[in-house]
């Protein structure tokens, strides 16, 4: 997938051509896709789009109906043990015992997954401290408000060290506050770990993840970095520009500038024209628009390039499909 | 076998931090203090020629509390996990669906055994206001407890299988009830209403739990009763962990 990735011996995750079906529905089907060690992958989709069956296959919880996925080279089938191991899975709604106190909690999960008594005090303090859960470790898990609850689902998910981070959906349900705490807890963990974070939320995996897979109906449309999809759907640099100038003037301008392949004019507010252009591949338009606007004296209130964010790409990649197959 | 005690104590812990734990704890000391109270009537001033234990455990209100606590017990092992979703997290932790089974069952079945512990004091009791011997022998004191735990791990094996089938505690309690009734009626019918002998006859009477419990209370374990209890409880631990192994391929 990457060049990053192909230089590892080992992807960490390992899928192809997975497919799951359940009795009447096929939730996902012929994924393949590999993640690197170190990657913080995003797994978008809307919702039923089959992010959360993947997630099940990986960590063991269910099987795939036919294809392969591997774990740090491990089959998710054939050793579940050591996937379990090597995995902190964060499940969709993170469900927790609520009538739980937040240190009994992770101490009884690190013990769960076979830590000693002394290595887990160790754990817990460690995980309590990076995931901020100082002043409530005494508190009933059920007492707490839903940010510091995933924090604490995150803590378990970390508790034993694991090299692969799963989280299904961690920022669901929270306040922007929360939200913002939880990213902020993804990406200095990404530091660290191998993550896979899936999200309808496209500004979410924006900001977390460098690399993003594109699922929807249990395919994959799409699988590259970030950047690399923004330059995928933009492959035309677009620029916005609001002039305040005499149009017959800045029209021909605009005809005889030869970066400029295609403009569109429109009359704004005021006295200003809201020129949208277009340039050739790879060009950037806006210091020659400034510097012209500067010569010529006219006013410039704003000079842009048009950036795509994921959502656009992500409407457009899913309109495509249905497009394609209607 | 580290995660198997963990889960246990955290099995035990459930019970004994909530108040469903303590509301069956009550509830069975009331039905062994109300049998203690059918003991003494009997014992006064009466010849006796039964042993105690016999005239304890074979009354209706112990039969009333294997059949009624039992469920409650067991309903939320699987049913409650699998409701609030801690299922897949218990799950995909690095535990190995057996141990998940044992461990739920020898929870349920420590804390079971644990409700009937205020009986110790009922003999020390009687002796202390009773002129003679109290006609108490150790040996059916002995079988008297093998029985209770045999009937005591069926009963938690079928609470177990019943509540790794669905998510409701309610329908785990209820199909664990019916299912209990069931075993025990089958053997009860041919004792209140005797068939024309035939195999069918002989099976039942063979399976009459009321039998064996006269049996243990009457110090007599016979290999047979152990290993029929025994096999039938691995019987149900075993589909137990099928039903938990069967959303791998459901």
């Amino acid at each position: 997938m990457s060049e990053s990735s192909a230089k590892d011996e080992t992807p960490m995750i390992e899928v192809r051509a997975l497919t799951k079906r359940f009795k009447k529905r096929t939730a996902v089907e012929d994924l393949s896709f590999s993640v690197g060690q170190g990657q913080v992958v995003g797994f978008l989709g809307p919702n039923g789009a089959g992010k959360t069956t993947t997630m099940r296959i990986l960590s063991c919880y269910m099987p795939a109906t036919s294809g392969l996925a591997r774990i740090g080279g491990y089959d998710v089938y054939t050793h579940p043990d050591e996937v379990r191991r090597m995995i902190g899975y964060m499940p969709e709604n993170n469900p927790l015992p609520v009538e739980m106190r937040v240190r009994e909690y992770l101490k009884f999960r690190a013990r769960l997954k076979g830590m000693g008594v002394g290595l887990s005090r160790e754990r817990v303090d460690y995980v309590t401290k990076i995931c901020g859960l100082g002043d409530v470790d005494r508190k009933l898990i059920g007492h707490l408000s839903k940010g510091y609850r995933q924090r604490v689902g995150l803590a378990d998910s970390l508790v034993h060290d694991p090299k692969l981070l799963i989280l299904d959906e961690p920022t669901i349900g929270l306040d922007p506050h929360q939200i913002r705490t939880v990213r902020k807890l993804i990406r200095d963990l990404g530091k660290t770990h191998t993550v896979l974070v899936s999200s309808h939320i496209l500004s979410e995996i924006e900001m977390t993840c460098d690399h993003v897979i594109i699922i929807h109906e249990g395919k994959i449309l799409e699988n590259d970095t970030v950047e690399g999809l923004r330059q995928k759907m933009s492959s035309e640099r677009q620029v916005v520009a609001e002039i305040a100038a005499p149009r017959e003037e800045l029209l021909d301008y605009l005809e005889h500038a030869a970066e400029i392949v295609h403009f569109d004019i429109q009359p704004a507010d005021q006295d200003y024209l809201h020129c949208s252009l277009t340039a050739q591949d790879g060009f950037d338009l806006r210091p020659v628009v400034f510097e012209k606007a500067r010569d010529s004296g006219w006013q410039l209130r704003e000079l842009s390039r048009t950036r795509h964010s994921l959502e656009d790409i992500f409407v457009r990649v899913t309109k495509r499909e249905e497009e394609d197959g209607f | 076998m580290r995660p198997y005690i963990t889960l246990v104590r955290r099995e035990l812990a459930g019970y004994y931090v909530s108040l469903t734990g303590y509301l069956t704890l009550a509830a069975i000391q009331f039905l062994v203090g109300f049998g203690f109270l059918l003991v003494l009537e009997a014992l006064d001033n009466k010849p006796f020629d039964a042993p105690l234990t016999e005239t304890f455990f074979n009354n209706g209100l112990f039969w009333l509390i294997l059949l009624l606590a039992t469920p409650v017990v067991t309903m939320r092992t699987f049913a409650h996990e699998k409701f609030s979703g801690t299922y897949e997290t218990l799950m995909t932790a690095p535990v190995s669906d057996t141990a998940v089974v044992m461990a739920k069952f020898t929870g349920s079945l420590i804390f079971f055994l644990t409700a009937w512990l205020p009986m110790i004091g009922y003999p020390v009791i009687l002796k202390q206001f009773s002129v003679a011997g109290t006609g108490l022998h150790w040996g059916a004191l002995v079988g008297t407890v093998v029985g209770l735990m045999l009937f005591g791990s069926l009963y938690t094996a079928i609470g177990c299988f019943c509540s790794s089938i669905t998510r409701s505690q309610i329908i785990a309690a209820m199909n664990t009830f019916a299912l209990g009734l069931g075993l025990f009626l089958a053997g009860y019918f041919s004792q209140i209403r005797p068939l024309d002998p035939g195999i069918i006859t002989d099976f039942l009477s063979h399976i009459s739990f009321l039998d064996h419990m006269r049996d243990f209370t009457r110090g007599v374990i016979d290999v047979r009763q152990v290993v029929f209890y025994l096999s039938l409880t691995v019987f149900f631990l075993f589909v137990t962990s099928k039903s938990v192994e069967s959303r791998r391929w459901r």
